[in-house]
C-alpha cells in the first residue's frame, strides 16, 4: 500500500513547512513535502494573476524572517534579496501627508514640522520600544516550557526563562507588563499628540488581529513587529525580489538542495495512525505515504482537527483548539496598473511610491474602522497599508506599468449575510474609493484587480478562518499557550505526530521561528 | 519637493557653500555643516591656535526659557546652582537623568532675571517640558530663528573690537553682552568650543549673511578664516572638552548601563553643585557618587613620542599621525590588561603630541599612571606607552584673560 518511505512528511510547504525539512534534511533525514496547491509557498507566493503583472498574493513585505535561518539555509545563495522599503508616507485629509523616512534626521524634520515634541518623544519611543523588543526577543527564540508541568526538560525550560527575567532590570520587566497588557492607542498616547503619528503606530498593533486600536493587548502586537528592528543588518522591513514567493522559492530551492523531495498537488486527507502512533499520511485521491514522523505545518484546526481523528487526541486538547481564535480581519486588494498613482499630497513621482503608503489618519479612523467589523461589516473606509513592487522591484510588472498591493483592514471573515461575489465586488470597491481620495487618478489606471478576502484566503492559501497568522496573536494564544496549553512545545499528543507553523510559538509572520523550532524538536525525539 | 530628502541648512550656507571647494561636509543635529574648506585640516587648524577662525555652529539646539519659573526649571534639571547665575554670565553643564547618568551637556545663559538660552548637542524639547511640570515658564525651541558663529582664537577679541558698535574687552571669560554689529543686534558670549580665547555671536537668522560678511572683511587683517568642523575638533581634544555621542553615550541612548556615564566620571565633578539647596534630577545618585568616589574617569593620555617610534620602528617605518581627530574606540592597558578606551584621539599640532582623550577605571586615572595605547602598526596591532594627564592638555595663558 505505501508507495514510499520516508523519515518525515511535512504538510504543506509554506515557509515554516520548507523549512522544518530543510532542517530535517540538513540533519540527513529523508523528507518529502506534500504541497496541496500546484505552487509551493503557502501564503508567501507571487503569482501572475494578470499576463505580465506579477501579485505578491497574500504577504507582502519581511522582516522577521529568522537571521539564522537566512544563514543555515544559504539563502542568498538560493536567491534571496530583500530590497529596501524605505519610507512610509500617511496621506492626511487636509492634503497635508505625514512621512518616516529611512533617514533619521530627514524622519525627525518632518515629524517636527508637525510636532516638534512628538519628533523627540518619537526618538526615544523607538529606543525603548527596541530595547523592549531586545529583552522579549530571547523567549521568541526558545521552546515554550510548560509551566503546569514537573518534568525536567520543562522545568529546565522555566529555570532558563526565570534566569532570563531575572537578567531584566526593574524598569524593563515594567515596561514588558505593560506592553503586554496595554492597547496599543494608550501606549501611544503616553507618547505622542500627533493623531496621523498615532494612527499610523497603531497600525502594526492591528495587523493579523481582530481587535481595534483601542483593544488592550494589542501594544504586544506593535512590539511583535518591532522584533525585526534589532537585527542589527537585518533589520527593517522589506520587500523580497520576486515577491514573498521569491522568500519560499529561494526556502524551496534550498530544501530541494539538501535533498527535500517536495510533491505539489498533493493535498493531504488524513494522518495514517497505527498502533497508536502517525506513520504516514494519505492523500485525497488515495495516495499513501509512509514515515517514521509526520508534521503538520498547517493551521491549527486543520492539523488538530481535520487530519487527525479526534479519537486519538485528548477532549481538551480539541475543545482547546475548537476555540482558538482564527477570525480573519484582512483583507488583500492586488491592482495591476497602468500608471502610477498620483497622490495629491506629494504629485508626481517621488520617492514615496518605493515605499509603503498608508492610510491611517487617525486612531479613531482605525477604531470606526473596526467597529464596523464588529458587527459583521467590512469597513467602508478600512486602514490600507499600500506598497508598489514594481518600484521596488522593476520584474513585477510590464515596462511602464505597475503592480500595487493594498493590505486592507478590516474585513471579517464572519460577515453578514456570508461573503458572496458581489459582497466581494463592494469590498474592493470601498478600498479603491478609499485610495481614491488621496489618489484621484488611481480608478482609470486599474487594469485588473484581485480582491482578496479572509474567505479567499482560506480557499486557496487554505488558512482556515483566512487569519494571516494561522490564529489571532491574542495575549492567551501566545507562548505556552500556543496553540494550547501543554502542547505548545511542537508535540502533539499522537506519538509522531508534530506541528509547526504560525499557529504554533512564537507565531506569524514571515519568521520561520516555528519551523526551525520544530524540526530541533522532531530531530530531540528520534531514536 | 526635493527639500524634503536633504538635511537642513544654516543661515550661513550661501557663504560657506561658496568657500567649501573640495564638497567636504559633515552631518550635524540634522543640518549639513562644513567639515573643512580645504582638502588638509592645516590651515584652518592654525586659524583657532594662532589667528581667528570663523565657525557656523548654527545647529546647536538653543532653547529659551522664559518666565517667573525659569531659574527654578534650570536649578532643576542641571547640578548646577542656577542661583548664583548672574544675569550676563554663562554656566557650562551636563544635565543627568534620575540615576545621575548624562543625557546630554550645553551652556546656559542668563539672559535676563527671568530670561535663558539652553544650548544643547540632541533636542530636549521633551526633558524640558517634561520636568517644567507645574512651573511657570515658557519653553521655546529657537535653533532655526537664531544663528550662530563662533569666532575663536587669539586675534578674535582684536577683530570684535574693530567690527562690533563697542568694545568687547569688558567680557570677562563665560559672560555675555549684548552688542550691535553691521547695524544688526547680537549677543556676544566668551565662550567656544576650542580652549583658547574665543567668542559666540548670537544672531537672528536674517541678519546671519550682513553679519558673516563684516567679520571677514574687517577681519581680514587678523588672518580671520573660515573653518570647519573637523579642525575644531582637533582643538577641542586639546581644550579637554569631550563630545556627546562620541566620548559618551547619553543615558536615553544607551543599550545597556555600562554605556552611561556620570558627570563625575567625565571631569565635570566642578558642575555638580550638591551644596545647593532642594532636589535636582540625578541628586541622590550624585551624592552616593560623591561619596563612594566614581569607578571611571575621562582623563588625558599622552603618548610617548620616543614609545612610538620603537613601535613603528620595529616596522621599519617612522611614526604615522593621522590628518584629523580619531573617533576610534582603542584599547588602553596598564600591565598587559585592559583598564580603559580613548574615544578620541588626535595629533596635537601645537602640542607636537599625539594626545587622546581616554576613559580609565579607578584607580588607574590618577595623573602620572603609566598606560598603553593600541595602535596599528602596518596591520598589526601594537601598543604605545603614554602617561596619564590632568585635562586640559593645552590651555593659553589669555584664553581666560
Amino acid at each position: 500500500m505505501a508507495a514510499a518511505s520516508y523519515d518525515a512528511i511535512i504538510i504543506g510547504a509554506g515557509h515554516n513547512g520548507l523549512i522544518a525539512g530543510a532542517y530535517l534534511a540538513r540533519a540527513g533525514k529523508k523528507v518529502l513535502v506534500l504541497e496541496r496547491r500546484d505552487i509551493v509557498g503557502g501564503a508567501a507566493v507571487t503569482e501572475e494573476i494578470f499576463p505580465g503583472y506579477r501579485f505578491t498574493e497574500f504577504s507582502y513585505v519581511v522582516s522577521l524572517l529568522r537571521p539564522e535561518i537566512i544563514r543555515d539555509l544559504e539563502l542568498p545563495k538560493h536567491g534571496l534579496k530583500i530590497l529596501p522599503l524605505p519610507s512610509t508616507v500617511t496621506p492626511l485629509d487636509d492634503g497635508d501627508y505625514l512621512a518616516a523616512w529611512d533617514d533619521h534626521d530627514l524622519t525627525r524634520r518632518e515629524l517636527y514640522r508637525h510636532s516638534p515634541r512628538d519628533a523627540e518623544a518619537a526618538d526615544e519611543y523607538s529606543r525603548v520600544m527596541a530595547r523592549a523588543a531586545k529583552a522579549i526577543k530571547p523567549v521568541l527564540g526558545l521552546v515554550p516550557p510548560d509551566p503546569s508541568s514537573l518534568s525536567w526538560r520543562d522545568l529546565r525550560g522555566l529555570l532558563k526563562l526565570g534566569a532570563y527575567g531575572a537578567s531584566l532590570s526593574e524598569k524593563e520587566i515594567y515596561r514588558i507588563a505593560k506592553l503586554v497588557t496595554q492597547s496599543s492607542a494608550d501606549l501611544l498616547d503616553e507618547w505622542f499628540e500627533f493623531d496621523p503619528l498615532k494612527g499610523t503606530k497603531s497600525a502594526s498593533g492591528i495587523i493579523g488581529t481582530f481587535l481595534g486600536p483601542r483593544s488592550p493587548g494589542t501594544a504586544y502586537v506593535l512590539l511583535h513587529h518591532y522584533m525585526g528592528e534589532i537585527d542589527g543588518a537585518f533589520r527593517a522591513w522589506g520587500f523580497a525580489k520576486n515577491g514573498t514567493g521569491g522568500v519560499t522559492a529561494a526556502i524551496a530551492s534550498s530544501a530541494r538542495a539538501l535533498g527535500v523531495e517536495i510533491r505539489t498537488g498533493a493535498a493531504v486527507a488524513n494522518v495514517i495512525v497505527k498502533g497508536g502512533r502517525a506513520c504516514g499520511v494519505a492523500l485525497e485521491n488515495g495516495d499513501e505515504y509512509a514515515a517514521q514522523v509526520v508534521m503538520s505545518a498547517a493551521d491549527p484546526k486543520r492539523t488538530f482537527l481535520q487530519f487527525v481523528g479526534r479519537q486519538h487526541l485528548p477532549d481538551e486538547l480539541v475543545t482547546a483548539v475548537q476555540r482558538f481564535r482564527v477570525r480573519g480581519s484582512s483583507g488583500k486588494v492586488n491592482i495591476a496598473l497602468s500608471e502610477l498613482p498620483q497622490f495629491t499630497c506629494l504629485p508626481g513621482a517621488g520617492p514615496l511610491h518605493r515605499g509603503a503608503i498608508s492610510i491611517s489618519p487617525s486612531i479613531d479612523y482605525i477604531e470606526r474602522a473596526y467597529d464596523e467589523a464588529k458587527y459583521g461589516q467590512f469597513s467602508k473606509q478600512p486602514y490600507i497599508d499600500m506598497v508598489i513592487p514594481s518600484m521596488i522591484d522593476r520584474d513585477m510588472a510590464p515596462p511602464g506599468h505597475h503592480v500595487m498591493s493594498c493590505f486592507v483592514q478590516y474585513a471579517p471573515y464572519d460577515i453578514e449575510g456570508g461573503w458572496d461575489h458581489a459582497k466581494r465586488e463592494t469590498f474592493g470597491e470601498a478600498v479603491i474609493s478609499t485610495i481614491e481620495r488621496y489618489a484621484p487618478n488611481i480608478r482609470r489606471a486599474i487594469v485588473g484587480k484581485q480582491v482578496i478576502t479572509p474567505k479567499d484566503i482560506e480557499r486557496i492559501a487554505g488558512i482556515t478562518g483566512g487569519n494571516i497568522f494561522h490564529g489571532e496573536l491574542l495575549l492567551h494564544q501566545l507562548f505556552f499557550l500556543r496553540p494550547a496549553p501543554q502542547w505548545a512545545d511542537f508535540r502533539t499528543p499522537l506519538p509522531g505526530y508534530y506541528f509547526g507553523a504560525s499557529g504554533a510559538h512564537p507565531g506569524g509572520g514571515v519568521m520561520g521561528a516555528a519551523g526551525k523550532l520544530a524540526a530541533h524538536e522532531i530531530l530531540k525525539d528520534w531514536r | 519637493m526635493t527639500d524634503l530628502y536633504q538635511l537642513k541648512r544654516t543661515p550661513f550656507h550661501p557663504r560657506t557653500s561658496a568657500l567649501c571647494l573640495p564638497q567636504n561636509w559633515r552631518r550635524w543635529a540634522g543640518h549639513i555643516a562644513v567639515g573643512s574648506y580645504d582638502l588638509g585640516l592645516e590651515r584652518e587648524y592654525w586659524a583657532i591656535r594662532n589667528h581667528a577662525a570663523l565657525i557656523d555652529v548654527s545647529p546647536l539646539m538653543k532653547y529659551l526659557i522664559e518666565g517667573p519659573d525659569a531659574a527654578r526649571l534650570l536649578d532643576r534639571l542641571t547640578p548646577r546652582n542656577i542661583a548664583k547665575l548672574a544675569v550676563g554670565q554663562v554656566y557650562y553643564t551636563g544635565w543627568c537623568d534620575e540615576d545621575g547618568k548624562l543625557l546630554d551637556d550645553g551652556t546656559i545663559t542668563r539672559l535676563g532675571e527671568q530670561s535663558f538660552r539652553l544650548t544643547s548637542a540632541e533636542p530636549s524639547l521633551r526633558w524640558l517640558h517634561m520636568n517644567a511640570v507645574g512651573m511657570d515658564v515658557t519653553i521655546t525651541e529657537h535653533t532655526e530663528q537664531v544663528a550662530a558663529l563662533s569666532l575663536q582664537g587669539p586675534k578674535s577679541r582684536a577683530i570684535l573690537n574693530r567690527v562690533c558698535a563697542a568694545p568687547v574687552d569688558g567680557i570677562k571669560f563665560f559672560r555675555m553682552a549684548p552688542s550691535t554689529l553691521a547695524g544688526k543686534p547680537v549677543t556676544i558670549s566668551r565662550t567656544g568650543y576650542t580652549g583658547d580665547l574665543g567668542y559666540e555671536l548670537w544672531m537672528d537668522a536674517a541678519d546671519a549673511l550682513p553679519v558673516w560678511d563684516a567679520l571677514i572683511a574687517e577681519g581680514n587683517d587678523f588672518g580671520i578664516t573660515p573653518c570647519g568642523i573637523l579642525a575644531m575638533d582637533m582643538a577641542r581634544v586639546e581644550a579637554g572638552l569631550f563630545m556627546l555621542d562620541v566620548d559618551y553615550t547619553a543615558a536615553t541612548h544607551a543599550w545597556i548601563e555600562g554605556q552611561k556615564s556620570s558627570p563625575y566620571e567625565m571631569g565635570l565633578g566642578w558642575t555638580v553643585a550638591l551644596d545647593k539647596p532642594g532636589y535636582f534630577v540625578g541628586r541622590r545618585a550624585l551624592e552616593r557618587e560623591a561619596r563612594e568616589g566614581s569607578a571611571w574617569k575621562m582623563v588625558g593620555l599622552e603618548v610617548d613620542w620616543e614609545g612610538l617610534e620603537r613601535v613603528y620602528g620595529a616596522a621599519g617605518l617612522p611614526p604615522q599621525i593621522p590628518a584629523m581627530a580619531v573617533r576610534a574606540s582603542l584599547p588602553v592597558r596598564r600591565n598587559g590588561q585592559q583598564v580603559g578606551y580613548a574615544s578620541t584621539s588626535t595629533w596635537s599640532p601645537v602640542l607636537k603630541k599625539y594626545i587622546a582623550l581616554v576613559h580609565l577605571q579607578r584607580p588607574h586615572y590618577e595623573p602620572g599612571t603609566r598606560v598603553e595605547i593600541e595602535i596599528t602598526v602596518e596591520h598589526h596591532r601594537r601598543y604605545a606607552p603614554g602617561t596619564v594627564v590632568a585635562l586640559p592638555f593645552y590651555e593659553p595663558e589669555w584664553k581666560r584673560k
